[in-house]
């Protein structure tokens, strides 16, 4: 059983942090909006709001790990130009779905809105998490900041969702692949 | 309509004003559409293409992000810095967010660049 260093880092952009990442809206977005019903007994206790605070800050963490990641480790590797004289365009994801009209808009409008759209979750959810973690229980208390916080969260979960589904079929047609080999396992035939 | 106004509790966090969360609020909706706009941008236009390509490897899609982020952390310090005290009409700038958001959306979304563009 072996992975290729490509592979690794593109698994864990995609699984470590992507899928975790979009994973952990599930938790959050029901407590906000546990929270923005508003009646008494839904307030959190103190320890209860530490544990959203980490939470949400965890959340903002993998949401720019996976876009970093995305964006400067394992983009690069799927837009490589391959050098003159080379035929087999496996190891050149960007250009091995442009070589054919079937698969072409996977790249021209998969990959073109993935690579854009993603930026979009870091960005709200930061502000999701400061304003959460700024008025504390009182976030629910004026109708309008609840209703930013829960739009913009429910939009990063779009943004992700969008960058997630599209980046599991842009894998599908054309992984990237390359880099060292690492030999995780040894069979016995 | 202020925190304090609208809070029942008894804890500090109720008397903040709603400044700093508007600013966050509306910088995060500025962040959102820069992303689209400079796109949109990139990709209407050679010249601007060519312009923010920052580091080659990752090619236009490079200088979007880091402008973008730039844009969203610079209005997000003017726009705290200068409401970190007031009580704001936070229902307009939620309407502004909301609004610059959805251009995000848009102008990330290939066909509706495409569109724009008369392809």
């Amino acid at each position: 059983m072996e992975i290729t260093t490509r592979d690794l880092v593109t698994v864990l952009h995609g699984m470590g942090f992507g899928a975790l990442f979009m994973l952990a809206f599930s938790g959050a977005l029901a407590e906000l909006y546990r929270m923005s019903v508003g009646r008494p007994s839904n307030q959190l206790s103190q320890r209860g709001q530490s544990l959203l605070g980490f939470y949400l800050i965890a959340m903002v963490i993998l949401a720019w790990a996976t876009v970093l990641s995305g964006a400067y480790i394992v983009y690069p590797w799927y837009r490589a130009v391959p050098p003159a004289g080379i035929t087999d365009m496996a190891d050149y994801p960007r250009r091995l779905l442009l070589s054919s009209g079937k698969t072409s808009e996977w790249h021209n409008v998969g990959m073109e809105w993935k690579e854009h759209v993603s930026w979009l979750a870091p960005i709200a959810m930061t502000m999701v998490a400061y304003v959460t973690l700024k008025y504390k229980r009182a976030v629910i208390a004026p109708r309008n900041i609840r209703t930013a916080v829960l739009g913009f969260a429910v939009a990063a979960f779009v943004a992700t969702g969008v960058a997630g589904a599209f980046g599991a079929f842009l894998n599908k047609y054309a992984p990237v692949r390359g880099g060292s080999v690492i030999i995780l396992m040894e069979g016995e035939q | 309509m202020s925190m304090s106004q609208s809070g029942s509790g008894s804890g500090s966090e109720f008397d903040i004003p709603n400044g700093p969360a508007a600013a966050a609020i509306l910088a995060a909706g500025i962040g959102c559409a820069a992303v689209g706009i400079l796109a949109f941008a990139g990709d209407a236009f050679d010249a601007i293409g060519k312009m923010l390509n920052f580091y080659n490897p990752t090619g236009t899609l490079s200088g979007v992000t880091i402008v973008a982020i730039i844009i969203w952390l610079v209005s997000w310090f003017g726009l705290g810095r200068a409401w970190h005290t007031q009580t704001v009409q936070l229902a307009r700038i939620n309407v502004a967010a909301f609004a610059l958001l959805i251009v995000g959306f848009l102008l990330t979304f290939p066909p509706f660049m495409d569109l724009l563009q008369g392809k």
